[in-house]
């Protein structure tokens, strides 16, 4: 049930920042979100509009922007992904030295305010 | 008229800022803490009660244990000579950095050594919840096979050190030793490992020799 604290954590960071521009309203919130950082999933949008009533997130659309996990091989060079959501050696040439190049973001893009 | 504000701040820069309090504040009081992450059963309760039969001898040492309710695993820790607090966490899948700040209210820190912190039992959410303490550890176990760096990368990518507990139950189970630690290398090359058994012993000197060597490097810094 990690959703709950990460919407309660969501909905700080915008209200802090929309106060910060005098914002009226928050209408809509841009998240990054990797495959590797965590699992976030349609409850998010429920907690949002149960703990964002009666402030100026209400009514506010969250949009994420799922970032895939890219890997690149430290042998030959070339990039790849996960197979199935599952880690795999390099699919060129097997080796397991790699480094992850994306896919550990979680963060709060940006808002749009009135 | 709408206009964009942009922010990039990461989801979890209020916990993180808690978590560098209770760094701080771990620190100033000389104590050497250690969070314990695993899946539900994988031995952190059994880890924290040999550790404790070691090091009780010679420091002084906390534990602090999170779970979604009762007290079983503080009162184990107790039984074995630690001084515990049980944090329930009422449903959450974690400890965060607030939660272990209001358990820490809870001890007279100057008095203690070392702090064990039993995380609870979950394999996804703790790897993103940084509770400010000097080392993570994760315990893994055998009978939850040897897949499991591919399918929770997360965990397995930051921690500083990795038991591998329930050895005795290699000759039962099929866990492919190469699999696994080939999946462990490509997310966290170099990461130090300890095969142990809780039941047997086996592994458990390796184990807390690398913590008296974390605590002594502490003090000297
Ligand atoms: N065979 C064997 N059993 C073990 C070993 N370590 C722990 N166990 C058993 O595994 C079970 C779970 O151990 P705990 O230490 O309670 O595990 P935990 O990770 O604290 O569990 P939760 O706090 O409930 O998530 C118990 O029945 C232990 O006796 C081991 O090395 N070998
Ligand atoms: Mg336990
Ligand atoms: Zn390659």
């Amino acid at each position: 049930m990690h959703e709950l604290a990460i919407t309660e954590q969501i909905a700080e960071i915008a209200i802090r920042h929309g106060e910060q521009h005098q914002a009226q309203k928050i209408t809509d919130l841009y998240l990054v979100i990797g495959e590797l950082s965590t699992v976030v999933d349609d409850s998010v949008q429920f907690y949002w509009d149960l703990i964002t009533r009666d402030t100026i997130c209400e009514g506010a659309e969250l949009h994420f922007k799922r970032v895939p996990a890219i890997f690149r091989c430290q042998e030959c060079g070339k990039e790849y992904r996960l197979a199935d959501g599952e880690l795999q050696p390099c699919p060129f040439c097997q080796s397991s030295r790699m480094e992850i190049v994306q896919g550990k973001e979680f963060h709060l893009d940006s808002i749009i305010v009135e | 008229m709408p206009r964009k504000v942009t922010i990039v701040e990461s989801i979890h820069s209020a916990n993180d800022q808690l978590a560098g309090e209770n760094s701080r504040r771990l620190r100033k009081a000389g104590l050497f803490s250690v969070n314990m992450m695993a899946s539900p059963g994988a031995g952190k309760t059994s880890l924290i009660e040999k550790t404790l039969a070691r090091l009780t001898p010679h420091y002084s040492i906390a534990a602090i244990d999170g779970d979604v309710a009762t007290s079983i695993d503080a009162d184990r820790a107790a039984e074995a000579g630690a001084i515990a607090v049980q944090i329930n966490t009422g449903g959450q899948c974690h400890i965060d950095a607030h939660m272990l700040r209001n358990a820490l209210d809870e001890l007279d820190l100057p008095e203690f050594d070392i702090l064990l912190v039993e995380n609870v039992g979950n394999l996804i959410c703790p790897a993103s919840f940084k509770l400010g303490t000097d080392r993570n550890v994760l315990i893994a176990s055998i009978p939850e096979g040897d897949d499991k760096p591919y399918k929770y990368p997360a965990m397995y990518q930051d921690v500083d050190a990795l038991l591998i507990n329930k050895i005795d139950l290699l000759p039962y189970i099929d866990f492919d030793m190469d699999y696994f630690l080939q999946g462990v290398k490509m997310l966290n090359p170099g990461l130090v490992s300890f095969p142990v058994s809780c039941k047997t012993g086996e592994g458990i000197d390796a184990w807390i020799d690398w913590l008296e060597d974390q605590i002594k490097g502490s003090k000297t810094t």
